[in-house]
C-alpha cells in the first residue's frame, strides 16, 4: 500500500530522516515509536506531502505521491497538534473539509456523535481546549472512511473516556482491514492495538518487526519491556 | 468560484480593516471631488494618495493575512488539494477582495467625476497596483517563516517602491546628466510598478509637467498609445513574476 524508498530529509544541519525504507501493507496496524525528535512526525508529514523529501520517493498504491494529490483522498490524518483557523467554528471547519473532499463514500460520523461535537458546533476553534481540538482532528481523520489512517499521538490530551472511544474506533477500523499508522509514547496503550512495530532513532529505522516476533525474540510479555530489552542489548544494530 | 477562494473572500470582506480601507478611500475621493472644482487638480491629488496608500495597504494586509492563514494552509495541505490550487486561491481571494474594496471606495467617485477615459485608466491602474503588491506580499511572506521579518521585508519593499525609487532615479539623473540616458531611463522606469502606474495615468491626462522625468521621456519615445500598452504589459509582468516565484517556493516549502 505505501512504499517508502530511501527517503532522506535535512532541516539545515539536522538530518531528520536518513535513508528510510519501509513497506506498509493493507490490514496492518503499525506503531511508529522512538524518542522525541527521531523523525516520526517528519516521516508522517512526508507521506502526506506536507514535507518535501530531499531524496528518495514514496509510492502509494504503486503511484508516486510527488505528482498526484488524489491519493490523499484515501488517507485520514490526525495531527499531533491540530492547527485550525482561529475564527472558524467547529461546524464550519468540518463543513469546509467535507466541501473540499466532496467524497462519494458515505460519511463515518461515529466519532462526531460519540464526542458529541454537535453540541459544540458553534464554538470557535480559538476557544477550544487542547483535548477538544484533538476530538475535532480525530473526527476529521475518520470522517471520510479512508483506507489509510495516520494518527500522530492520537490520545495525547484526550480525557480517559474520549481516549477509550478513540481506541475502540481504531480497533474497529483495523478489523475492517485498513492500514493504520500510529505514533505514540504510551507503549502500554498500543498493546492491544498494533500488529507491527517500527522503532526509529536519529532519523533511521532501527527495526521493523511484528509484535509477535518481537515478543518471541525477547521473551518479554509486553511491548514496552520487549523494546527496552532490545535497546539495552543493542541487538538491533 | 471555487470553494477556497470563496472562503478566503468571505473571510476578508468581513474584516474591519478592509472596511476601514474602503471608507478611507471613499471619504478621500468624495471629499476631494467635493472641495476641488478643477477636476484635473482633484484627480492629481487622488492619484498621489492612491499611489501611496493602495500599495501600502495591499502589501501589508496581504502579508499579515498569509501569515495568519498558516493554520488554514496546513489544514488544506493534508487534504487532497494541490499546493498550486491553495496558493492561487489565496491570491485570487485576497486580490479580488482588495480590488473590490478599492473599487467601492475610490473607483465609484472617480468614474463618476472624472472624464471617462481617464477615470477608467485610474481605476484600472489601481486594480493592477493592488494585484502587484499582493503578489509581492506573497513572495516576501513565503520567503521567511518569521512573521516579524516577513512584515519588515514588506514594509521595506513598499518604502522602496513608493518613495525611495523616485529619489534614486533623480539621483542617477543628476549624476549622469551629461550623457544621453533618456532611453536607459525608460528601462529604469519598468523597475517600479508605482512609476509605471503613474505613467499609465498621466499619459492620459494633459499634464506633462506632472509626468516626472521618466514619464516625459516615455511619452516622447512611445507616444501615448504605445506607451499605455507597454506600461500595462509591464504591470501585468509585475503581477506574474513575483507570484510565480512565490508559487515555486511554496511548492517546495515544508509545513
Amino acid at each position: 500500500m505505501i512504499w517508502i524508498n530511501n527517503i532522506s530529509k535535512r532541516f539545515g544541519k539536522l538530518q531528520v530522516l536518513d535513508d528510510v525504507t519501509l513497506t506498509c501493507n493493507k490490514g496492518e496496524c503499525i506503531a511508529l515509536i522512538g524518542p522525541n525528535g527521531c523523525g516520526k512526525t517528519t516521516l508522517i508529514k512526508t507521506i502526506l506531502g506536507m514535507v518535501v523529501a530531499d531524496k528518495g520517493d514514496i509510492l502509494f498504491n504503486a503511484k508516486s505521491i510527488a505528482k498526484d494529490v488524489a491519493y490523499r483522498n484515501q488517507i485520514g490524518y490526525m495531527p499531533q497538534i491540530g492547527r485550525y483557523p482561529d475564527n472558524m467554528t467547529i461546524g464550519k471547519v468540518i463543513d469546509m473539509i467535507k466541501d473540499i473532499r466532496h467524497s462519494d463514500t458515505a460519511l463515518d460520523e461515529d466519532l462526531y456523535n460519540a464526542f458529541e461535537l454537535h453540541k459544540l458546533a458553534d464554538k470557535k476553534m480559538s476557544t477550544l481546549s487542547g483535548g477538544t481540538t484533538q476530538k475535532v482532528s480525530a473526527t476529521l481523520a475518520f470522517l471520510f472512511n479512508p483506507d489509510v489512517l495516520i494518527l500522530d499521538e492520537p490520545t495525547a490530551g484526550l480525557d480517559p473516556l474520549a481516549s477509550e472511544i478513540l481506541k475502540e474506533k481504531i480497533i474497529s477500523e483495523k478489523n475492517k482491514g485498513k492500514l493504520i499508522l500510529i505514533t505514540s509514547h504510551l507503549l502500554s496503550e498500543l498493546e492491544d492495538l498494533v500488529t507491527q512495530i517500527i522503532f526509529m532513532q536519529d532519523g533511521r529505522v532501527k527495526f521493523h518487526e511484528t509484535q509477535h516476533t518481537l515478543k518471541e525474540q525477547t521473551g518479554e510479555a509486553t511491548i514496552a519491556k520487549a523494546v527496552t530489552h532490545l535497546l539495552k542489548a543493542g541487538t538491533y544494530e | 468560484m471555487n470553494r477556497i477562494i470563496k472562503f478566503v473572500f468571505f473571510d476578508i470582506i468581513r474584516n474591519k480593516i478592509i472596511l476601514g480601507y474602503t471608507l478611507l478611500l471613499g471619504i478621500l475621493s468624495w471629499g476631494v471631488f467635493g472641495i476641488e472644482d478643477n477636476i484635473t487638480k482633484g484627480l492629481l491629488t487622488i492619484l498621489n494618495v492612491i499611489l501611496l496608500t493602495v500599495p501600502l495597504v495591499s502589501i501589508i494586509f496581504s502579508t499579515i493575512y498569509i501569515y495568519n492563514s498558516s493554520e488554514f494552509i496546513e489544514l488544506l495541505i493534508s487534504q487532497p488539494v494541490k499546493r498550486k490550487r491553495i496558493w492561487l486561491s489565496l491570491f485570487n481571494g485576497l486580490s479580488i477582495s482588495l480590488i473590490l474594496a478599492f473599487l467601492a471606495g475610490a473607483g465609484i467617485p472617480i468614474l463618476l467625476y472624472a472624464p471617462l477615459r481617464i477615470g477608467i485608466m485610474i481605476t484600472l491602474s489601481g486594480c493592477l497596483i493592488t494585484a502587484v503588491f499582493t503578489a509581492i506580499a506573497f513572495l516576501s511572506s513565503v520567503s521567511t517563516r518569521d512573521k516579524a521579518r516577513g512584515i519588515g521585508v514588506s514594509i521595506l519593499l513598499w518604502l522602496y517602491f513608493a518613495l525611495l525609487f523616485d529619489g534614486l532615479v533623480l539621483f542617477i539623473l543628476f549624476q549622469l546628466a551629461d550623457y544621453p540616458i533618456e532611453q536607459a531611463m525608460i528601462g529604469v522606469s519598468m523597475l517600479s510598478p508605482v512609476d509605471l502606474a503613474r505613467i499609465l495615468i498621466l499619459l492620459q491626462m494633459d499634464v506633462s509637467a506632472m509626468l516626472g522625468y521618466t514619464g516625459a521621456v516615455f511619452k516622447e519615445f512611445f507616444g501615448s498609445g504605445m506607451g499605455v500598452v507597454l506600461a500595462s504589459v509591464f504591470l501585468v509582468l509585475w503581477i506574474a513574476i513575483p507570484f510565480s516565484l512565490s508559487l515555486r517556493k511554496f511548492s517546495r516549502k515544508d509545513l
